[in-house]
C-alpha cells in the first residue's frame, strides 16, 4: 500500500515487543458494537491509476487562457514569477510544522517576519500578523478587534464591500453577538467600526479619507479592505489614518485555484497590536547574542488563553504568505507600481473601447476606478456566452448580489491582458451585436446571471 | 548560521525586474489625491539573490521531508508528492471560482466525491468543505449547533469542554458567544462521567470531545456519554484532531457524535506548510444538515451544481468554496489508499504509538495505563529532581536530529511530553528516536547542565522569548 513503511516482519517485531498478537488486541477500549467492519470505499490504486483518475477530473474543467480572463471579483489572473513556486515547493518549507520550536524553524520564522514587514510597509501600518485564512475572515477578525477595542456592538459596512466578505462577517457577528448594518447613514456614537473596501467590489474608488474621518468623528475604528497590488500606486490605509487594514493576498503569486487556498492579511496601528488575532513573529537573541525569531505575544492566543483568546485561529496560511513574500521581494516597489500602472492603463483603454460599443455604457461614468469597472449592457447572459464560445472569460455579472445592479457586469484588466487580448474581447462583443439588440421583453436584463445567490 | 533579512540586503540602485509595458495609452490619469505619497520600503533584490536567500532560509528548517516529527495531536505524516502534482494541474489551479457550473464539472465532482468518502469514513450524512482549518471547522460546527437550537426556540448558552481539550475548543466556543464550562478528567484519563452529569443541563448546547482524547486514550464510555448528552437535548461535537487512530476501525458518527470536524492536513496528508494552509471540513448528522454553510455541491442527474438556495444555512464561513487545492490533495490521497489502505494506516499508527510507549517504559513516566491509540502522553516529571523539564527534553531531541514532541499539553499532565509517531515512520526511525530519548534521560541524570544548554548545533541556541514578548519587535524598520 502506498505511503506505508512497514514490512510484515516489522509489524510482527513490534507486536512481539508489546506481547500482543494483533493490533486488535490494542483496541480493547473500543466497544465491539461500534467497531467498523469495512469502509465502503474502493480499494486503493496505483499511483499511475490514481493520477489518471485525478487528471481526468481536471480535464473536465474549462481553463481559460490567462490573457483572455477579464473576470475578477476577488480572484485575479496575474503573472507569477517562476521564483514563487520554486520557493514554495521546497519541502523544507511546505512540509514543516507551525514553528513552535524556534531553534529548528528559523527559516519559516524569518520568512514570516519578512512577510509581516512587507505587509506593514505595503499598507502603511505599524504591524501586521503572520497571515489569516482569506480576505473575508480577515475582515471579520478586524471587526471583532474593533468590537472588543471600543466596547461597542455594531459595525457599519460602507459602500460596495465584497458581498461574500459581508456574508462571512454576518456569520461571525451572529455568533459573537454584534450587529452588522449596511450604509453610512447607520454610523453613530455606538458604532465600533466603519468597514469599506478600496477600491470597492465594483472596482470603484471610495472616499477612504472621508469614511475614515466619519468613523473617527463617532469614535469608531476605520477598517479598510485593500487590494495589495493597488498599493503599489494608490494611497495605503496608513496614509489616510485607517486603524486596521485587511485584504486578500491571492494576487501576490498565488494561482486562482477555484478560490483557495489564498491568504488573508491584517495590519494595524501599534496600540492595537495586542488585539491582533493569530500568530506574531518577533525578533530576539540567543544566549550568545545571535539574532533569532520566535512566535511571540502568545498570551493572546487560544493555546494559552483558551476561552479568553483574541481569536480561535491556530493553523493559518503560512505557505501562501511565503508565496506573497517571494512575489513582493521579486517585484520590489517599482515593479509593483508598474504592475498596478499597466493594469490601470489597460483597464481604462478597455473601458473606453467597451463604452464605445452601442448598448454598452459605464455604469458609474463619474466614478474613478483602478483596474476593474462596471458596465451596463443588454443581454448579459448571451454576451457572456458569446465571449465564452470565443474562449474569453468575460466580466462578472453582479446582479446576483445587488438587484439594483441587474444588467451590470464588472470587467477586470491586469498585466496579463495584453493589447491584443483587449482587441479580441472588444471585437467579439461589437461584432456579435448582441449587446446592441433592444430586448423584446423588458429593458436591460441579466436574465438571471449565474448561480443566483441569496 | 544566520541569514540577513531581505530588507538588509536591498540595494536602492538595483533596477526593477523587467515587466511588460502597457502598450496602450488611455486618456485617463489617476488623480494625485489617490496616489501613494511614500513608496513602500519593499526590498530590491535580483532573482539570483532572492533564490539564494530563500534556499538558505529553507536550510534552517526542520521539516517532515528530513526529520521525524513526533508531535502529539498534530499527525505529522509523510506528504505524498503525487498530491502536490495533482493540485498543480492547470485544470484545477487555473479555475476562477465564479466560472459557470458547466465549465467546472470536474472540480465540483471532485468536491462531491470527497464529501462522500469523508462522510463514509466518519459516519455522517453531509459534509461542508468550506472551513479553512481545524479551529475554523470547530467554530463552523458550533454555529450550526447554535442555529439548530435557535430554530427550536431554545436559547442554550453553554458549551462543555474537557480539561484535556485543545485550546481551540474553548476559544471556538467563546467566539460563537457561548460560555465555556470545563469538565474534569478522571484518574483513568477519561471524562469524569459524574462531573459531566453535574454540568449537563438544558443550558448546554454541546459537549466538545476528542476521541481518542489528547492523552491518546479511547473514551470507552462514549456511548453512555452520548446518551447523557442527548437526553438533555444537547449535541455531541467531535474534534477530529485525532482521527488518524480510527479510520476503518470506528466512526465518530457511530459513537453518537452529531458534528465532526476533520483536519485534512493531519489525517489526510495535506502538508502543513509551516503553519497552513490546511482544511477543516465539518460533517453533520441529518438534523444539522439544513444549517450547513452555503453553497453545497449537489448532483442532479449526473450533473453537479452549487446550491445557494438553503434558507436555514448559517451563511458563509469564508469566501468561495474552501481551500480547494487542499481538497484535491486529500482526494488524491484517499483514492490511492482506498478503504483498505486507510484502515491499515490507522492500525499502523496505533501500533507505532504503543511500541514507542512500551519502549520508554522506565525511562519517562507514563501516567495513564495503556494500551493507547495513535499517541500517548509521557511526563518528564521524573527528571525534575535533576532540574530538568519537558522543555529540556524537547531541546535535547532537536539536538539529536528529531523534531520535538508536543510539550506542556495537555494541561492536566505536569511536564507533559506528547508523542505521536504516525504510520509513515519506519521501525528503524522509531528505534533511533527511542535511543535518543533514553540518551537524553541519561544525560539529565549525569549532566543536566549540559542538557539545559542544548541545542548547540542548530542555527541558533535557545532564544530569549521573555524579552521578545516584553519589548516586541514585529518588523524590520527602514531607519
Amino acid at each position: 500500500m502506498p505511503y506505508l513503511v512497514h514490512a510484515a516482519d516489522d509489524r510482527e517485531q513490534m507486536l512481539d515487543a508489546l506481547g500482543v498478537r494483533s493490533v486488535d488486541d490494542l483496541l480493547v477500549d473500543i466497544p465491539a458494537s461500534i467497531r467498523t467492519h469495512e469502509l465502503d470505499l474502493p480499494e486503493g490504486l496505483s499511483e499511475q491509476e490514481t493520477m489518471r483518475c485525478v487528471r481526468e477530473l481536471a480535464g473536465r474543467n474549462r481553463v481559460f487562457e490567462d490573457r483572455l480572463w477579464f473576470r475578477g471579483g476577488g480572484v485575479y489572473r496575474r503573472f507569477i514569477p517562476a521564483a514563487v513556486a520554486a520557493v514554495t515547493s521546497k519541502p523544507e518549507f511546505y512540509t514543516a510544522y507551525t514553528p513552535y520550536q524556534p531553534e529548528a524553524s528559523q527559516g519559516t520564522l524569518q520568512a514570516i517576519f519578512e512577510f509581516q514587514t512587507l505587509i506593514a510597509e505595503l499598507t502603511g501600518m505599524d504591524v501586521a500578523n503572520a497571515s489569516l485564512y482569506d480576505g473575508a475572515t480577515a475582515l471579520a477578525e478586524a471587526a471583532m478587534m474593533a468590537v472588543v477595542d471600543t466596547g461597542r456592538q455594531k459595525v457599519v459596512v460602507a459602500g460596495h464591500l465584497h458581498p461574500e466578505y459581508v456574508e462571512v462577517l454576518r456569520c461571525f457577528a451572529d455568533g459573537r453577538g454584534f450587529d452588522v448594518r449596511v450604509g453610512v447613514e447607520h454610523v453613530a456614537t455606538d458604532t465600533a467600526a466603519v468597514l469599506f473596501q478600496q477600491p470597492n467590489f465594483l472596482g470603484l474608488f471610495e472616499d477612504a479619507s472621508g469614511l475614515t474621518e466619519l468613523a473617527h468623528r463617532s469614535g469608531a475604528l476605520s477598517v479598510a479592505t485593500v487590494d495589495p497590488i493597488s498599493l503599489g500606486l494608490i494611497a495605503p490605509p496608513g496614509e489616510y489614518d485607517a486603524d486596521i487594514a485587511v485584504g486578500e493576498g491571492q494576487q501576490l503569486g498565488l494561482p486562482p485555484s477555484f478560490g483557495g487556498p489564498h491568504v488573508g492579511f491584517i495590519a494595524c496601528r501599534r496600540d492595537l497590536m495586542r488585539r491582533l488575532p493569530g500568530r506574531l513573529v518577533g525578533s530576539t537573541v540567543d544566549a550568545s547574542g545571535r539574532r533569532g525569531f520566535v512566535l511571540t505575544l502568545t498570551a493572546r492566543e487560544q493555546h494559552i488563553r483558551r476561552a479568553k483568546a483574541t481569536s480561535n485561529i491556530c493553523t493559518n496560511h503560512s505557505l501562501c504568505a511565503l508565496a506573497a513574500s517571494v512575489y513582493l521581494t521579486y517585484m520590489g516597489p517599482e515593479g509593483l507600481r508598474q504592475i498596478a500602472d499597466v493594469s490601470y492603463q489597460r483597464a481604462h483603454v478597455l473601458a473606453e473601447q467597451l463604452s464605445a460599443i452601442p448598448g454598452v455604457e459605464l455604469a458609474f461614468p463619474d466614478r474613478q476606478f483602478l483596474n476593474e469597472f462596471p458596465v451596463r449592457m443588454f443581454h448579459v447572459e448571451q454576451s457572456l456566452t458569446r465571449l465564452r464560445d470565443a474562449g474569453i472569460l468575460g466580466g462578472l455579472p453582479v446582479g446576483r448580489w445587488y438587484p439594483e445592479l441587474d444588467g451590470v457586469v464588472v470587467f477586470c484588466c491586469t498585466e496579463v491582458n495584453d493589447p491584443d487580448a483587449i482587441q479580441t474581447l472588444v471585437g467579439v462583443l461589437s461584432e456579435s451585436g448582441v449587446a446592441a439588440q433592444v430586448p423584446t421583453t423588458s429593458g436591460r436584463s441579466s436574465e438571471g446571471g449565474q448561480g443566483g445567490q441569496g | 548560521m544566520t541569514e540577513p533579512l531581505s530588507f538588509e540586503m536591498s540595494r536602492a540602485s538595483l533596477p526593477p525586474p523587467r515587466l511588460p509595458v502597457a502598450g496602450v495609452r488611455s486618456n485617463s490619469q489617476l488623480p494625485d489625491e489617490l496616489r501613494r505619497r511614500r513608496e513602500p520600503a519593499l526590498p530590491r533584490l535580483s532573482e539570483p539573490e532572492i533564490m539564494r536567500h530563500y534556499s538558505r532560509l529553507a536550510s534552517l528548517n526542520y521539516s517532515i521531508s528530513e526529520q521525524f516529527y513526533p508531535l502529539g495531536s498534530c499527525t505529522m505524516k509523510y506528504n505524498p508528492v503525487a498530491n502536490e502534482e495533482a493540485a498543480r494541474f492547470d485544470g484545477f489551479a487555473g479555475l476562477h471560482p465564479y466560472q459557470d457550473d458547466d465549465t467546472v464539472q470536474g472540480a465540483l465532482e471532485l468536491m462531491w466525491r470527497l464529501e462522500q468518502s469523508l462522510a463514509e469514513i466518519v459516519g455522517v450524512d453531509r459534509i461542508t468543505l468550506q472551513p479553512a482549518a481545524g479551529a475554523h471547522g470547530e467554530w463552523t460546527a458550533l454555529r450550526m449547533i447554535q442555529a439548530y437550537h435557535r430554530s427550536r426556540g431554545e436559547h442554550r448558552t453553554e458549551v462543555i469542554v474537557p480539561d484535556s481539550a485543545h485550546g481551540t475548543n474553548p476559544a471556538s466556543a467563546a467566539l460563537s458567544g457561548f460560555t465555556v464550562v470545563e469538565v474534569r478528567s478522571g484518574a483513568d484519563g477519561r471524562v469524569d462521567v459524574g462531573d459531566l452529569d453535574a454540568k449537563l443541563s438544558t443550558r448546554v448546547a454541546a459537549l466538545m470531545l476528542t476521541n481518542p482524547n489528547t492523552l491518546g486514550l479511547f473514551e470507552r464510555q462514549i456511548l453512555d456519554v452520548a446518551e447523557m448528552v442527548h437526553a438533555t437535548g444537547a449535541k455531541l461535537y467531535y474534534d477530529g484532531a485525532n482521527l488518524n487512530a480510527l479510520m476503518g476501525i470506528c466512526r465518530p458518527g457511530d459513537m453518537g457524535f452529531d458534528a465532526v470536524h476533520l483536519n485534512l492536513h493531519k489525517t489526510f496528508t495535506t502538508p502543513h506548510g509551516g503553519g497552513g494552509p490546511g482544511a477543516g471540513p465539518v460533517g453533520v448528522k441529518a438534523e444539522l444538515v439544513p444549517f450547513l454553510p452555503r453553497p453545497t455541491v449537489e448532483r442532479d442527474d449526473g450533473r453537479f451544481r452549487l446550491d445557494y438556495d438553503r434558507p436555514r444555512s448559517i451563511g458563509r464561513v469564508r469566501s468561495f468554496y474552501g481551500n480547494f487545492g487542499m481538497l484535491v490533495r486529500a482526494f488524491t490521497y484517499i483514492l490511492a489508499m482506498g478503504g483498505d489502505g486507510l484502515t491499515q494506516a490507522s492500525k499502523d499508527a496505533v501500533l507505532a504509538a504503543n511500541y514507542v510507549r512500551e519502549s520508554l517504559e522506565g525511562w519517562l513516566e507514563v501516567p495513564h495505563r495503556g494500551p493507547c491509540m495513535h499517541e500517548f502522553v509521557a511526563s518528564a516529571r521524573n527528571l525534575g529532581a535533576d532540574g530538568v523539564k519537558a522543555l529540556d527534553v524537547a531541546k535535547g531531541l532537536l539536538e539529536r536530529g528529531f523534531y520535538a514532541p508536543t510539550v506542556y499539553f495537555p494541561l492536566i499532565v505536569p511536564e507533559a511530553v506528547m508523542i505521536e509517531p504516525t504510520e509513515t515512520e519506519s521501525k528503524a526511525t522509531l528505534d533511533a528516536f527511542v535511543d535518543a530519548l533514553r540518551e537524553i534521560v541519561e544525560l539529565a541524570r549525569n549532566d543536566p547542565e549540559e542538557l539545559r544548554a542544548e541545542p548547540r548545533s542548530l542555527p541558533v541556541g535557545r532564544l530569549d522569548e521573555v524579552s521578545a514578548a516584553r519589548n516586541p519587535v514585529l518588523r524590520w524598520s527602514p531607519d
